[in-house]
């Protein structure tokens, strides 16, 4: 097929473009453990939430030095503590499931962003290094009341 | 070109694209409350819900609308680039499929303003609609096979009789476009009647929600391409024509639609990055997937760039863009389809961003991801369609567009990119500040973030209202259309340059083609969805509206 | 019937690859139209990926 010797040096230059893109996102992702949330597949009987390991309990829990895993429960139309705390660079590794249908878990201005499904477990860490108040809304349409579905984490 | 187009073929092409536009009227009205409800400008009377209404502008636009003015546009070119009419078989075929569709759409909008299904166009399990809900979809996809079925045959029996010939390249893209879609709505289809069907009547007490919300973005992404083919259409086969010039590369343009064909469907995790259940490697790889399907597109703009710039100097253009200023912009047939090519610039510049796999996080459904498919699909295709109409209902009704319509046509497309502007531009922004896409007025009890996100939402509203301006402009010029002056309007069908080279018959092995695209899918797809049988709990349903 | 068949006409212009190289028209303006177009992307993407990464 005749190709344009300008189309084709188009195409080598916008092709390399998008390798050099793939190849970024794989370093950072792989290399540099940036992936996606919910690496690690883990799931629950999703009638169960509450009376199943960890989440019959959930709260924060220290596991190490300013180190907190913090396991909740999204509902229609809340999460499971209402509000957390934690001192100024604290990681905490988040444990979070659905008690009934999907919602989502973003902390504003933040990487932390992720689906939320009953059966599955969701995971993410984030490291919180400046001090403030931070908004966990629901970025996935859950029902009426999905647009009061918050909580905040406290970070001082 | 005096070939005035079948009678009997102009109603069914005509029925479609009147019921688009009916559609997208419907649609405009609830995006347009949808706007000034979630600036605070309104509340809406009592029994309104906000999600109601966004279910069916969702519904509307992005699958009545589209599926109904791309199934016309399609049989339009068909039936004049393969033999001037339609068979008989064909027809028939075409109006069973538009009365099975047309049932669908009436049926799913009463449910979803009974309420009863206030589950947006998504529809992600657990939450349970009414049974009815997902029939309506189940005949919508029926009805969209049947009207493919006959587009496939009439291209068959054109070659059949065309032993040796190249297709027309219209007819060509059309059978790519349609083959997209009866391979990508498998997915939703047996999501819908296997899954959903049984567990919304109770016949069955739980559902599979990862496997659910794959089989959706099986068919969800390349639904999107199915949107974008047929303005691609227009661009690479029907605006040579109008502007004066010709197809850069016939054989070029027919690749680029088998690579859409090939790259298109094999993606759908890309929409699924941020989900748990599926492995990372998959989700890479899905990425490496989408990110082919980039190429394609970049064929296309050089392409479109080469077919304005030929023409521009064989008009006497010089320097490095002489050929712009010739381009003809006075002519509303082909100024709406070019601010659509000129906007999927900034829209694929987003897509790309969305698709690159942790990045995802940035603006996984927040604004800026609805900000981007208003790009696409609402401005991209939407004015390309619009262009479309311009010409093909005066085509069909043997009517002519008087120079009138033609200047309420470029009013219309500079109304619906300044709307753009303002709505698109600001779901951008206020999304990369994590501003949730799908939410009704709410400030989070005052907390500064969501605070600082007010002044974005009444740019969207202001946005919202001149758009819905424009689409009031529109139903005047269609309205005008059916009742315009008679006269030959011509079906602007581009050629291909003087020279170029013969199109490989390669091309047409569909054998081949399909094959390949099966291939990819099982690549894709096998392995996780084995792991989503193996390892997923089940959920029952919900009604949380 | 030809006239609305276009594509059915190439067969008689073919040309061979050595005439097509030598013939091909000068698009300089779609090659630097199309490299803006690039570089609209790689700064748009690289935009994301720089918040991405403050974020993190």
């Amino acid at each position: 097929m005749h190709v344009h010797r300008l189309e084709k040096i188009w195409l080598s230059i916008g092709i390399s473009m998008l390798a050099i893109f793939l190849v970024v996102i794989a370093a950072t992702a792989f290399g540099m453990g940036m992936s996606p949330p919910s690496e690690h597949h883990h799931t629950i009987d999703p009638t169960q939430v509450t009376t199943t390991a960890p989440f019959d309990d959930p709260g924060l829990k220290q596991t190490g030095d300013n180190r907190y895993e913090a396991v909740m429960i999204a509902y229609a139309f809340g999460y499971e503590p209402q509000t957390l705390e934690v001192p100024v660079g604290a990681t905490i590794d988040f444990t979070v499931t659905s008690s009934d249908v999907v919602h989502g878990f973003e902390i504003v201005g933040t990487n932390v962003n992720m689906m939320i499904e009953p059966g599955e477990v969701s995971h993410i860490s984030h490291k919180f290094d400046k001090p403030g108040v931070y908004l966990v809304l629901c970025n996935e349409y859950c029902g009426t009341g999905h647009e009061y579905m918050k909580t905040t984490i406290v970070v001082k | 070109m005096k070939q005035p187009f079948d009678r009997r073929d102009g109603k069914l092409v005509l029925a479609h694209i009147l019921f688009a536009f009916v559609a997208l009227l419907l649609g405009g009205v609830a995006g347009m409350l949808q706007g000034t409800v979630r600036s605070g400008m309104i509340t809406l009377p009592a029994n309104i819900g906000y999600y109601e209404l966004l279910t069916a502008h969702g519904v509307l636009m992005a699958l009545i609308f589209t599926t109904y003015f791309i199934i016309g546009f399609l049989y339009s070119g068909v039936s004049h680039t393969l033999g001037g009419k339609l068979l008989p078989g064909v027809r028939k075929l075409a109006w069973i499929g538009y009365a099975t569709m047309s049932i669908g759409t009436v049926i799913g909008v009463i449910v979803i303003l009974l309420g009863k299904a206030s589950v947006l166009y998504t529809f992600y399990a657990p939450m349970k609609a009414s049974p009815w809900f997902y029939i309506a979809l189940a005949l919508v996809v029926i009805g969209s096979w049947l009207s493919g079925f006959g587009i496939f045959r009439q291209y068959m029996v054109w070659r059949k009789a065309n032993k040796g010939k190249v297709s027309p390249l219209f007819a060509y893209m059309s059978v790519v476009t349609m083959l997209l879609w009866q391979i990508a709505t498998i997915g939703v289809a047996v999501e819908v009647v296997v899954q959903l069907i049984p567990w919304s009547f109770g016949w069955v007490d739980t559902v599979n929600v990862v496997l659910s919300r794959t089989l959706f973005w099986y068919f969800g992404h390349p639904l999107v391409y199915f949107w974008l083919l047929p303005a691609y259409i227009c661009w690479y086969v029907i605006i040579p024509k109008i502007i004066g010039g010709k197809i850069f590369s016939d054989s070029l343009a027919r690749m680029s639609f088998i690579l859409f064909l090939l790259f298109s469907i094999p993606v759908g995790f890309h929409h699924q990055l941020m989900e748990p259940g599926i492995s990372g490697f998959w989700k890479y790889t899905q990425v490496v997937l989408t990110f082919m399907v980039i190429i394609p597109s970049l064929m296309t703009a050089f392409s479109l760039f080469a077919t304005f710039e030929l023409y521009g100097r064989s008009k006497g253009a010089k320097g490095l863009f002489g050929w712009f200023r010739m381009l003809p912009w006075k002519d509303a047939r082909f100024f709406a389809p070019f601010m659509g090519m000129l906007v999927f610039i900034p829209a694929g510049a987003g897509g790309i961003i969305n698709a690159s796999n942790q990045m995802n996080a940035v603006v996984h459904n927040t604004l800026w991801v609805t900000g981007h498919f208003h790009l696409t699909v609402a401005t991209s295709v939407a004015l390309t369609f619009f262009g479309i109409t311009y010409w093909l209902i005066p085509h069909i009704t043997g009517r002519v567009l008087t120079a009138r319509m033609n200047r309420l046509g470029i009013v219309q497309t500079i109304c619906w990119c300044i709307g753009m502007f303002f709505m698109s531009g600001s779901m951008h922004t206020v999304g990369l500040l994590g501003d949730p896409r799908r939410t009704a007025y709410t400030t989070y009890d005052d907390h500064p973030d969501a605070i600082l996100w007010m002044p974005y939402h009444v740019a969207m509203a202001v946005g919202g209202m001149i758009l819905f301006i424009g689409l009031l402009i529109l139903a005047y010029i269609v309205y005008s259309l059916m009742r315009a002056p008679k006269g030959e309007t011509e079906y602007p069908i581009g050629e291909t340059a003087e020279g170029a080279e013969e199109t490989p018959r390669y091309l047409e092995r569909w054998g081949l083609w399909v094959g390949i695209a099966v291939v990819l899918i099982l690549f894709a797809y096998t392995l996780p969805v084995i792991d989503m049988f193996q390892t997923t709990v089940t959920s029952p349903g919900y009604v949380t509206w | 019937m030809a006239e609305i068949r276009p594509q059915a006409k190439q067969k008689s212009g073919a040309l061979t690859k050595a005439e097509l190289d030598k013939k091909e028209p000068g698009l300089s303006g779609t090659f630097v139209s199309v490299l803006i177009l690039g570089a609209f992307i790689a700064i748009s993407w690289i935009g994301v990926f720089v918040l991405f990464i403050a974020r993190n």
